[in-house]
């Protein structure tokens, strides 16, 4: 069974979120880590990119394929993980950690709330099988 | 070893070289090369011999069973080479006038008449040199559809989860935003996802049906209403049209645009780079939109169709008229088939293809779609396996090349976990269908009783596992002197 950290936040599209006083630092899951295999090469955003909610705003790839990583939120880029693009496998190691991609500042800073929380995001996993 | 490292100063072998070269004294001093080419200095023998070792070591389906799911690696009859190959053909001038050229262009007339039979669509071109330009072509003769009735609001194209990358890839050249549906549990397209993305900003529809999930989608004329009744256009992308070849036609289906991957279904070895060919047909609506040149037909005469002749065309794709060997071999083949024999392609492609399905899951291989009838192809999921013994679908594929198997395609569609793609087309016997079988059998067994066999594969080739995460992540393809 995959970690699921229980202060974080998810999507259905298997990123997380982590709120530390309204700027959000967004990564991959365990699952979708485990899921993909070993990283290869990160695309991240640019610092200032607009991002929409759902649309693909990087790009993942291992070595059985790329990709998209979807924003969990609207918001604008306030740093990048620049260290991935010489240690792309810290989103295997430590996908919640030193594996994180990218952090937004939140158009709403109450969108968060709408996000799954980890028990709805466990769900999510158990119902994919 | 590389050819480099049989080099020694001096070794040369003249024989070849040609008479006179060319000096460059008309060039300037300052272009001029300084030093001679760092080239491999061996003999005609060494020379000869490392690159006949280097052939041999090919994994081809001249050697081997080639089951890569999606790829159709099927045996290309010789027969369809030999008639491409007569020198009237090869000598033959791609600006020589139309009235030396009536066999040539009467081959290529026929060969868009075939392709118009065994499709159901209005018109075909050949043009496009490849699949993914043939998808190129098809998606912006659909753009120049709506553009052409005022309707160019039109902005997205829908694509099942499912599809191969290159559709979306196709749609964003051609300036459209991609829309992913969603696919139902039995591997066919979610109606509802389909209906929610439906509306006025939707261009079109690209699906495979078959589906590289190795499924028929049993919905696709409710698709095709629901898509045309959104002002839609429905495209058909053509890599598994080996699965259907005489049976089912696109152009019954509802497709109003459809691209070939000759080189697959029509007889020429491929998986090399090309050339390919990827010709493109169309429906009534779309036919003033068909690239140029293709072949027209008057009174018994066979001449170019080109711009003048239809202004709204997208236009030219390559220099001439397609890559004229490929197209020669894919007629050949035709003809060699006849119509009785396009549908047997098909029968005996998808009956290979569930015998193989059948067997596999009698060993305990589980299927990602083990309800439905496999089409040419079929998916196999290791996930179960993964959980139970470690192993996972690149074990299974590296031990298979010991075992003097091409190994499946794998991770794709990265839907389905762990999966295998297995296609193993019309063109295998039994026995080496059983024989797929026997080592498959026993690689289950090994995966159980000693799994480390399996991650330490492939052990009888010349290169052992392969370190794909430090080829991606250090890749390093010069060779430099020690």
């Amino acid at each position: 069974m995959s970690n699921v950290p229980a202060n974080l936040r998810y999507t259905k599209s298997h990123e997380w979120v982590r709120d530390d006083q309204g700027i959000l630092t967004v990564g991959i899951t365990d699952h979708a880590q485990d899921l993909m295999g070993d990283m290869v090469f990160v695309d991240l955003p640019k610092i200032g990119d607009a991002l929409t909610a759902g649309k693909e705003c990087a790009v993942v790839e291992s070595v059985k394929a790329a990709s998209d990583v979807y924003a969990p939120l609207a918001g604008t880029v306030t740093e990048i993980n620049e260290t991935l693009g010489v240690k792309p496998e810290a989103i295997n190691n430590d996908p919640y950690g030193a594996g994180w991609l990218f952090k937004i500042k939140p158009a709403q800073a109450s969108g968060v709330a709408g996000l799954l929380d980890a028990a709805a995001y466990e769900n999510l996993l158990a119902a994919e099988g | 070893m590389l050819i480099f490292e049989h080099s020694r100063p001096g070794r040369v072998n003249p024989a070849q070289i040609p008479g006179a070269t060319a000096g460059g004294e008309d060039l300037p001093a300052v272009f001029l090369r300084r030093q001679p080419l760092l080239l491999p200095e061996v003999s005609e023998l060494q020379a000869v011999r490392h690159y006949t070792r280097l052939s041999q070591r090919n994994f081809a389906i001249d050697t081997h069973f080639y089951p890569l799911g999606s790829c159709t690696m099927k045996y290309n009859p010789r027969a369809a080479n030999k008639a491409a190959m007569l020198p009237q053909f090869l000598a033959r001038h791609p600006l020589a006038p139309e009235s030396t050229g009536q066999g040539f262009l009467a081959c290529l007339f026929e060969l868009q008449e075939i392709l118009k039979a065994v499709t159901g669509m209005k018109g075909v071109s050949l043009t496009p040199m490849a699949g993914a330009q043939g998808e190129f072509a098809g998606v912006a003769m659909m753009r120049a559809y709506h553009t052409a009735r005022g309707d160019s609001a039109r902005s997205e194209i829908l694509i099942p989860r499912a599809a191969h990358g290159t559709n979306p890839a196709t749609a964003v050249m051609c300036g459209y935003t991609v829309r992913e549906i969603e696919v139902d549990q039995q591997g066919d397209v979610d109606l509802e996802s389909l209906k929610k993305a439906l509306g006025p900003q939707t261009a079109g529809l690209m699906l495979t049906n078959p589906s590289t999930l190795g499924v028929f989608d049993r919905q696709i004329l409710e698709v095709a209403r629901l898509v045309h009744g959104a002002g839609g256009l429905l495209y058909y992308d053509g890599a598994n049209l080996n699965a259907i070849l005489g049976k089912v036609k696109p152009g019954d289906m509802g497709f109003d645009v459809i691209h070939l991957n000759l080189h697959k279904t029509f007889s020429t070895p491929h998986g090399g780079g090309g050339p390919g060919a990827g010709p493109v047909g169309v429906s009534e609506r779309l036919l003033p939109f068909l690239p140029v040149p293709f072949v027209g037909a008057h009174s018994g005469q066979y001449h170019w169709v080109t711009e003048k002749m239809r202004p709204q065309s997208i236009g030219r794709l390559s220099a001439h008229m397609g890559n004229a060997g490929v197209l020669l071999r894919a007629y050949v083949y035709a003809r060699l088939l006849g119509r009785e024999g396009m549908p047997r392609v098909a029968e005996y492609a998808v009956l290979n293809a569930n015998y193989l399905f059948k067997r596999l899951m009698a060993l305990g291989f589980a299927g990602a779609y083990p309800a439905r009838r496999a089409t040419h192809e079929f998916l196999l999921t290791l996930k179960d396996l993964k959980d139970t013994t470690t192993i996972t679908a690149t074990d299974v594929a590296k031990r298979l090349l010991d075992q003097g198997f091409h190994a499946p395609t794998v991770y794709f569609p990265l839907m389905v976990p762990e999966c295998l793609l297995i296609e193993p087309t019309e063109t295998e016997s039994p026995e080496d269908l059983d024989a797929f079988v026997d080592a498959m059998a026993d690689i289950w067994s090994v995966a159980h009783t000693a799994p480390d066999v399996l991650k330490n594969a492939p052990q009888k080739l010349p290169v052992r596992r392969v370190d794909e995460v430090r080829a991606a992540r250090d890749l390093d393809l010069v060779w430099r002197k020690a």
